[in-house]
C-alpha cells in the first residue's frame, strides 16, 4: 500500500502567512477560553480532597450532596466519574487547623449513609502549598525543556531554525491547553505529562523536515530557498502522516480503553498530534524561511558548520 | 550483497537474549504471598528459618507454594487469598507478636530466576492500591527549637558565672542578651561563646547598657535544618520498617518534604497514627547493687530502681534518676575513633553540665540509655473512647563510663554496624522537628486492578491495531517493524526490571506512547527505502541508503525528545517521574531496536540474495 506514488508537489510555503494569522487566532482564543472558563484543574494543582465512590447502583447525586451539607460540607463538588455508578466528591483545600483524615472520614461516614455498601476507591487530600509549587515547577519544566530544545537545534542546525521550532513547540501546548479549557476535562498531572510530551513529539517533528532542508540546500544550489523548504516537507510529507496515523492508532486505543483515569492523558496527545502535524510543517518552516535562512546558512563547506550525516 | 556486520548482528542477538531473560520474570505475574520480619529489627538467616514455618502449616494442612528468605524477610506464597489468610492466622496464633506480617503479592517466577536475582517491576501505587503520605518538615520550626535551646543555655551561663543581665529574649532568628552592666560585657561574651562557639555574637553599648545579639550562621541553619529532616527520615523509615509492609519506600523528596509508600496497605487512619509516635531518650545510670534477673522473676525492682530490657532481651535495672533526655541531645553520628567504630554524641550546656556532674562521681560505672516511643492509642473505657499515650521503652546501649565528659563524648565498643543503629535511635530520640502531613492519597484495591486490566487492554488493542496497519502499508517490511516493536518492548521490560523501577499507570501510557513513537523511526527508513527505489537505485543500494540517509533525522529527533524527557524526569515527583523514566528508556531502547535491530532482520532475509527484483516495502 502507498498514499503517495510520487512526491508531491504542493505549495506549503505560499500560506505560512495565512497559518501565522490562524495560529495567532487559536493562541488568543486558547488565552480567552482559559480566562473565561478557566481550567479546570485538578487537585494535584489547586490542592483540596477529591474522594472516588463507587456505588452499588445508580448514584443518587442530590441525596449525596445532601448528605454532604449535613456533615458539614456544603462547599463540596459531586458529579459522575466514569459511570453512573461512581461519583467524584471535591472540597476546596483544608485549612490550618483541619486533618485531612478527620475530614476524609467523616465523609466516608456521610457516603455510608447514601449507601452501606459503598466501595471507597480513592481519597487523595493534596495541601494547596504542594499544588502551587507543582505549578511553579511545570512551568520552569517547559521553560527549561525549550531552552534546552532551542540550544540543541541551535546547534545542530542554524539560530533561526531553532527560533522557529521554539515558536512551533511554544504553540501546541496552546492548543492542547484550550481544548481542555473548552471542554471543561480536568487538567491533572497525567494530562501535565502529555503536554511535556507534546513539546518533545514537536521537536521530533519539526527536526525531521528540517533534517530534509538542511540536506537539499546543497544539491538545489540555483533554488530560492522558499522551494527548498516546500519541496523538503514535500518530501517529508509521506513519511509524516504514516507517522502520525501510527501514533495515533495507539493513543486513540488509549483514550478509548486506558480508562478514566488515562482519558485525559489520551485526549490531550491525539490533540497535541494534530496542532504538531500542523505547526511542524507551517510554523516552524515558515519561521526559519521569514528570518531569513538561505543556503549560505546550511553550507557544508561552511568552517561552522554542523556535522550531520554520522554514520 | 549487502549484510550487516555479523558483529552487529549478534550484539542485537545478544542484547536481546539478555532482555528476554530480564523482561522473562514479569510473564508469570504475582500470586498471594505472606512476609514476615522480625520485631526485634533482627534478620532472618538465609535457608535455615524457612522451616519451621512451612512445618507449621505443613501440619494445619496449609501448603505454601513457595517459600524463601529475601533481604532478611520470609516470604510465603500461596495458590490464594483465603490460604494466604489462613496462614497468616496459624502464624501469628503460634507465636504472638513476635513477627509483624504483611499480606502482601509475590512473583510466581521459579526458584532459578529468584535465585540469579531476576525480578519482575513491581507495581506502583495507582496499580496495586495502597497509601502515599507525603510530610512537610517544620524547617523553621527545628531551628526556632534551636533558638530556644540555645536562650535557655546562656542564662544558664550568665547565672551560673553570676553576671547579671537585664534580660535574655529570642525572636527573629536571633537570641538578645540585655546586660544590666557594659563592665561585664566581656566576661559575658566568653560565657556566651563557652555554650556555643560557633555562634556569631555581635555587640551593642547604649546608655550603660550592653546588648549581646546572637545569631545562628548560615551554615549552622543548614545543618539544623538538614538534622532536622535526616532525623525524620530515621523516624519514619523505624516505624515504617516495624509496619513490616513490603516494598515500603521513605524517601526525602525535595528539600523539606518526606514521601513515604505503602503498597499494599488500606487503613490511613491507623498507619498516620502509627507512623506519628514520638520518641525519646534517656540516660541513666545502671543500677549494680541488685540482680536484674531477680527483680525480672519477682516482678518487683528494689526501691530506686526500674527495670529495662535490653534489645536482646536480657533485664537490666536502672536507676530512677534521669541524667540528660533526648531534649538535650544535639546531634549522634557514628564516626571511628583510632579505628574503632564509635557514636560521637553531643548535648546542649544543660545536659552537657548534668553528664559532667555524674561521669565526675561515677567513673567506670555502666550508663544506659534508654528508647522510649510513645504511642497516642484509642481505648475503650467505660463505653467512651480516650486517647491514651502509650510508652514502649527499651535500653538500646550500655556503656562503661571511661572518663569525665560534658556535652561531647563517644559511645565505643560497637561494631560498626550496631554504631549506625545506635546512631540512628539517638537521633531519632532527639527533639524532633514538627511534621504535618500535605499530601496524602489512598487508591483502593479495585481501582488498582481495574487501572491495571484499562491500561494493559489499551496496550494490547493498540498494538494490534498498529501491528495491522503497519502489515498492510508495509507488506513484508512493515512485519519486521512489528517484530522490532516487540523487541523494543521486551528491552524496554528488561530495562525497567533491572532498574528495579516501579510500573506505574503513567508507565502504561509512556510504554504506549515509546510503541507510537518507536514507528517513527521505521517508518523513516522505509520512506527513504522506497524514495530510493523510485529514485531507481537497485534494492541493496536503496536499503543501505535508506538506512544512512535516514539516521540524522532520526537521531536528531530523538535526542530533542529525550531532552523533554529527562527534564521531565528532574523536575517531576511521582507519577510524572515514572512516565519520564519509561519515556527516556524507551527512546533509548528505540534508537537501539530500530537501528541495529531493523538492519540485523532486514540484512538476514535480504541481505543474502544477490538479485532482488522487487523490495516488499
Amino acid at each position: 500500500m502507498e498514499f503517495f506514488h510520487s512526491t508531491p508537489r504542493f505549495r506549503f510555503m505560499a500560506m505560512r502567512r495565512l497559518c501565522y494569522l490562524i495560529s495567532i487566532i487559536v493562541i488568543v482564543g486558547s488565552m480567552v477560553a482559559e480566562g473565561y472558563h478557566g481550567l479546570n484543574l485538578a487537585v494535584d494543582f489547586t490542592g483540596g480532597v477529591v474522594i472516588e465512590a463507587g456505588f452499588s447502583g445508580t448514584a443518587d447525586l442530590d441525596r449525596t450532596r445532601a448528605a454532604l451539607k449535613t456533615a458539614g460540607y456544603p462547599e463540596v463538588a459531586v458529579q459522575n466519574f466514569g459511570s453512573s455508578k461512581d461519583v467524584l466528591v471535591r472540597l476546596p483545600p483544608l485549612g490550618e487547623k483541619q486533618s485531612a483524615n478527620d475530614v476524609t472520614q467523616k465523609i466516608e461516614t456521610a457516603l455510608r449513609a447514601v449507601d452501606p455498601s459503598v466501595q471507597i476507591r480513592r481519597t487523595e487530600v493534596v495541601g494547596p502549598q504542594v499544588g502551587k509549587e507543582l505549578v511553579v515547577k511545570g512551568l520552569e519544566a517547559m521553560a527549561i525543556t525549550v531552552l534546552l530544545i532551542l540550544v540543541y537545534i541551535a546547534f545542530r542546525f542554524r539560530w533561526k531554525f531553532g527560533v522557529g521550532a521554539v515558536l512551533a513547540t511554544l504553540h501546541d501546548p496552546f492548543v492542547v491547553i484550550g481544548v481542555f479549557a473548552l471542554t471543561g476535562m480536568t487538567f491533572d498531572l497525567a494530562v501535565l505529562a502529555a503536554v511535556l510530551a507534546v513539546i518533545g513529539y514537536s521537536i521530533n517533528e519539526t527536526v525531521v523536515v528540517f533534517d530534509r532542508v538542511r540536506e537539499l540546500f546543497p544539491t538545489m544550489r540555483k533554488a530560492e530557498p522558499i522551494e527548498v523548504f516546500d519541496r523538503a516537507i514535500n518530501e517529508t510529507l509521506s513519511r509524516t502522516v504514516i507517522t502520525k496515523l501510527a501514533t495515533l492508532i495507539v493513543v486513540v486505543a488509549l483514550y478509548l480503553f486506558g480508562g478514566e483515569a488515562l482519558r485525559g492523558f489520551g485526549l490531550a496527545l491525539i490533540v497535541g498530534i494534530l496542532a504538531v502535524t500542523y505547526s511542524s510543517m507551517y510554523i516552524a518552516s515558515g519561521v526559519a524561511l521569514d528570518l531569513g535562512s538561505s543556503h549560505r546558512d546550511l553550507m557544508p563547506s561552511e568552517r561552522n558548520a554542523p556535522v550531520d550525516d554520522l554514520p | 550483497m549487502n549484510r550487516y556486520p555479523l558483529w552487529k548482528s549478534l550484539l542485537f542477538a545478544g542484547v536481546m537474549l539478555l532482555a528476554l531473560l530480564l523482561a522473562l520474570p514479569n510473564v508469570f505475574g504475582s500470586a498471594p504471598a505472606l512476609q514476615l520480619s522480625r520485631k526485634d529489627g533482627e534478620l532472618f538467616a538465609p535457608a535455615t528459618s524457612v522451616q519451621q514455618f512451612t512445618d507449621l502449616l505443613a501440619r494445619e494442612q496449609v501448603k505454601a507454594d513457595a517459600s524463601f528468605v529475601e533481604n532478611g524477610r520470609v516470604v510465603l506464597r500461596f495458590g490464594d487469598v483465603p490460604t494466604q489468610l489462613k496462614a497468616r492466622d496459624l502464624i501469628e496464633s503460634s507465636s504472638p507478636g513476635a513477627y509483624a506480617i504483611a499480606t502482601t503479592f509475590a512473583s510466581r517466577a521459579p526458584a532459578w530466576a529468584r535465585a540469579v536475582g531476576l525480578k519482575p517491576m513491581s507495581l506502583g501505587l495507582d496499580l496495586r492500591g495502597g497509601i502515599y503520605l507525603v510530610y512537610e518538615v517544620d524547617v523553621d520550626g527545628a531551628v526556632k527549637q534551636t533558638l530556644q535551646r540555645l536562650e535557655r543555655d546562656y542564662r544558664l551561663a550568665l547565672r551560673e558565672k553570676r553576671i547579671q543581665y537585664e534580660s535574655v529574649e529570642g525572636g527573629n532568628g536571633t537570641v538578645i542578651v540585655t546586660l544590666k552592666d557594659a563592665a561585664h560585657l566581656d566576661e559575658a561574651r566568653a560565657a556566651l561563646t563557652a555554650v556555643d562557639a560557633n555562634v556569631t555574637l555581635s555587640t551593642t553599648t547604649a546608655d550603660g547598657a550592653a546588648e549581646l545579639r546572637a545569631s545562628l550562621s548560615d551554615v549552622q541553619v543548614k545543618e539544623r535544618q538538614n538534622f532536622a529532616i535526616q532525623q525524620n527520615i530515621t523516624a519514619l523509615g523505624n516505624r515504617v520498617n516495624l509496619l513490616g509492609v513490603s516494598e515500603a519506600s521513605v524517601q526525602r523528596q525535595g528539600s523539606n518534604r518526606i514521601a513515604v509508600q505503602l503498597p499494599g496497605v488500606q487503613d490511613a487512619s491507623e498507619v498516620i497514627r502509627l507512623l506519628g509516635k514520638t520518641a525519646t531518650l534517656e540516660f541513666r545510670l545502671v543500677d549494680q547493687g541488685n540482680n536484674p534477673i531477680d527483680a525480672q522473676q519477682s516482678g518487683h525492682a528494689p526501691l530506686g530502681t526500674k527495670l529495662y530490657k535490653e534489645r536482646n532481651g536480657r533485664p537490666v535495672l536502672l536507676k530512677r534518676d534521669v541524667i540528660v533526655t533526648g531534649e538535650q541531645l544535639t546531634n549522634a553520628t557514628s564516626t571511628f575513633q583510632q579505628g574503632e567504630p564509635a557514636v560521637s554524641v553531643n548535648l546542649d550546656a544543660h545536659g552537657g553540665d548534668e553528664m559532667l556532674r555524674t561521669t565526675r562521681e561515677n567513673l567506670g560505672k555502666p550508663m544506659a540509655v534508654v528508647f522510649i516511643e510513645r504511642e497516642r492509642q484509642l481505648r475503650e473505657q467505660d463505653g467512651q473512647k480516650v486517647a491514651v499515650d502509650v510508652n514502649r521503652e527499651e535500653v538500646i546501649s550500655v556503656a562503661t563510663i571511661r572518663g569525665v565528659f560534658s556535652n561531647q563524648f563517644q559511645i565505643t565498643g560497637l561494631t560498626s554496624r550496631e554504631g549506625q543503629e545506635l546512631a540512628k535511635l539517638l537521633r531519632a530520640g532527639a527533639l524532633a522537628a514538627p511534621v504535618y502531613i500535605v499530601e496524602q492519597r489512598l487508591i483502593g484495591p479495585s481501582l488498582g486492578q481495574d487501572n491495571i486490566d484499562k491500561g494493559v487492554s489499551a496496550l494490547v488493542i493498540g498494538s494490534i491495531a498498529l501491528f495491522v496497519f503497519m502489515t498492510l502499508y508495509y507488506s513484508a517490511f512493515g512485519v519486521v517493524a512489528n517484530f522490532v516493536l516487540i523487541c523494543n518492548v521486551v528491552l524496554l521490560t528488561a530495562c525497567l526490571s533491572l532498574f528495579g523501577a516501579a510500573l506505574t499507570l503513567p508507565g502504561i501510557a509512556g510504554i504506549m506512547l515509546t510503541v507510537g513513537m518507536a514507528v517513527d523511526a521505521n517508518i523513516l527508513i522505509y520512506e527513504r527505502i522506497r524514495e530510493e527505489v523510485r529514485n531507481g537505485n537497485s534494492p541493496h543500494a536503496a536499503i543501505k541508503a535508506g538506512f544512512e540517509k535516514a539516521f540524522s533525522a532520526i537521531a536528531d529527533a530523538n535526542v530533542t525528545t529525550l531532552i523533554a524527557g529527562v527534564v521531565l524526569f528532574l523536575f517531576g515527583t511521582g507519577p510524572i517521574k515514572g512516565f519520564a523514566v519509561v519515556l527516556s528508556v524507551g527512546i533509548l531502547t528505540t534508537l537501539f531496536t530500530a537501528l541495529m535491530g531493523s538492519r540485523t532482520i532486514i540484512g538476514l532475509i535480504w541481505g543474502r540474495r544477490s538479485a532482488i527484483k522487487r523490495l516488499p516495502v
